[in-house]
């Protein structure tokens, strides 16, 4: 079952065409990688999935919802969550408070609830936190939960990142590089979270990598893009030999 | 002494006062980085809306007063809405610029009613004997304006940290992005931010017009004075703000308790606040409370 459709989606700046008529399908379920040279256009789709940009022309629907104009916080509340390539996490707080924080937009309880702080309110919290905890568990973060995140290594505020999007309880993981510039040990434990994340959360997984031993190993579906362009598509093995990507990625 | 401890409850009370109106400043900034030129105007015209509700209308005071926060709040919303929203992602230049527009516009407005160039003074509601503890004495409309100011700082300090508009407010302070993407939206903080400014600026407009009477050059100067407080606070910190406006408020007070019809000084009030403040600034370039960002390359 597809559970977000690009249809012919194209973005411009100006006169710099970043996507020109790309058509995607992600899979309920599936891990699917978007990859190609730098500059292909890979981060710009995510942007316009998870409503930064707006597609120029074409549509994106999620569940057969349209959500092509939608913005930012929108998309996050349908379901659609994202970890960024540079770290977007609130360096000040602790893991434990970057992550309840992303709990708060879902708590509905109002004032006086929360002024008596009994019934609803309480029990609501209590779930949050359970939640968060368990969060916390599956992204083996307990060392760190009341760390301060800029005090944190690169691969633990990677982490974090990812931690904070699974908090959301998102239908879909985007993760733009989550690997990138990591060493081995760090980059074979982010491919363990992510097959985790499909497997044991059920969570249908985007996923934007450079590292393609990573993404041949992991992906059920490989797109390829070049100069905005899809060049190919399809599973790991039919991808490998396609000449197009090939010539994409050596030269002629 | 007892001369001395009149200088400081009068410099509490000025500068509780001060506290209040750069909160809304600090407010702004933090959320959006804006510099609102025009803060010192919408804190005048709450003063007048608060007057014309109570002498022009015949409503009682109180009411007019949480009637004109009330106005404020919508009015600096739109503004936000209508000129500020477009400029998201701008360069600062051009937002500031734009404030600075925008206090013209806000001058000429006032200029338009009678508050531009008359006095006004709000009728006595409260007693007009003072009360007097060991010489230094303090008057009702003075302890009452202390009192509402007090509440007010406590009740938005409350709504920063425990509310989740509040905490929304300083997860956008803290990175834009990473709010979106956990499903706050930004434009609509950004109004918020501008609203409660307007709301608290309203409420020390109003006091301080019950206070020292209504005259725009001075409650409008009083907008400028922000300027030293919150950069001497730290620009990004409510506890600076209210810190920063009470140490302002005292200088000022010493300064003309001490200072003027001495050495042959005079008006040394409009100035030490500005002395003290550079000086400062060479040891504490960011303020008493603001952050040093120190980042890890």
């Amino acid at each position: 079952m597809e559970l977000l459709t690009i249809s012919d989606i194209s973005l411009s700046f100006g006169g710099l065409r970043a996507l020109s008529n790309v058509n995607m399908e992600i899979q309920s379920g599936l891990i699917t990688s978007i990859i190609g040279p730098n500059g292909a256009g890979k981060t710009s789709l995510l942007n316009c999935i998870s409503g930064f940009y707006h597609p120029t022309s074409g549509e994106i629907y999620f569940n057969s919802r349209r959500l092509t104009h939608s913005s930012p916080h929108q998309v996050s509340n349908m379901g659609i969550a994202r970890a960024f390539q540079n770290l977007e996490l609130f360096k000040g707080m602790s893991v434990l408070d970057n992550l309840l924080l992303a709990r708060h937009q879902n708590l509905r309880y109002n004032f006086f609830q929360a002024f008596i702080y009994f019934g609803k309110a309480s029990r609501l919290e209590a779930e949050n936190r359970k939640f968060v905890e368990d969060v916390i568990d599956f992204m083996e973060l307990e060392p760190f939960r009341k760390r301060t995140v800029g005090s944190l290594s690169y691969g633990i505020q990677k982490r974090v990142e990812v931690a904070r999007a699974l908090t959301l309880a998102p239908h879909i993981l985007l993760l733009d590089e989550p690997m990138a510039g990591m060493n081995i040990e760090e980059k074979e434990d982010m491919v363990r979270f992510v097959m985790d994340i499909q497997n044991e959360r059920n969570i249908t997984v985007v996923l934007v990598e450079h590292d393609l031993g990573v993404v041949m190993d992991i992906s059920d579906y490989i797109y390829v893009l070049d100069f905005g362009e899809l060049i190919g598509s399809g599973h790991p093995k039919e991808v490998a030999v396609n000449p197009k990507v090939i010539e994409a990625y050596i030269g002629e | 002494m007892t001369y001395f401890l009149q200088l400081v409850v009068s410099g509490i009370v000025v500068g509780s006062i001060y506290a209040l109106s750069a909160l809304g400043f600090v407010l702004i900034y933090k959320s959006s980085r804006v510099l609102n030129i025009a803060h010192g105007q919408i804190i005048a015209a709450g003063a007048f809306i608060t007057y014309a509700f109570t002498v022009w209308a015949g409503i009682p005071i109180y009411i007019s007063f949480i009637l004109s926060m009330m106005i404020t709040f919508f009015l600096a919303m739109s503004v936000e809405r209508v000129f500020l929203r477009r400029l998201i992602g701008e360069p600062i230049i051009s937002v500031i610029m734009i404030t600075i527009g925008l206090m013209s516009i806000l001058d000429g407005l006032i200029y338009l009613t009678p508050f531009g160039t008359e006095n006004f003074s709000f009728p006595e509601f409260l007693p007009k004997t003072p009360i007097s503890m060991g010489g230094v004495s303090i008057s009702w409309t003075q302890l009452v304006g202390v009192i509402i100011t007090v509440i007010m700082i406590i009740a938005f300090s409350w709504f920063f940290k425990k509310s989740t508009m509040g905490i929304s407010m300083r997860a956008v302070s803290d990175d834009q992005l990473a709010s979106m993407s956990v499903g706050i939206s930004v434009p609509k903080v950004f109004g918020l931010a501008w609203a409660t400014a307007g709301l608290s600026a309203a409420a020390a407009g109003s006091i301080l017009g019950n206070i020292t009477g209504l005259n725009f050059d001075t409650l409008h100067s009083f907008g400028i004075i922000v300027f030293p407080v919150v950069i001497l606070g730290g620009l990004d910190s409510v506890l600076g703000a209210v810190v920063a406006g009470i140490i302002m408020a005292l200088i000022q007070q010493f300064a003309k308790g001490y200072l003027d019809g001495n050495f042959g000084l005079y008006g040394t009030e409009q100035v030490l606040p500005y002395i003290i403040l550079l000086v400062l600034l060479l040891f504490k370039p960011h303020g008493l409370f603001g952050i040093h960002e120190i980042e890890r390359v």
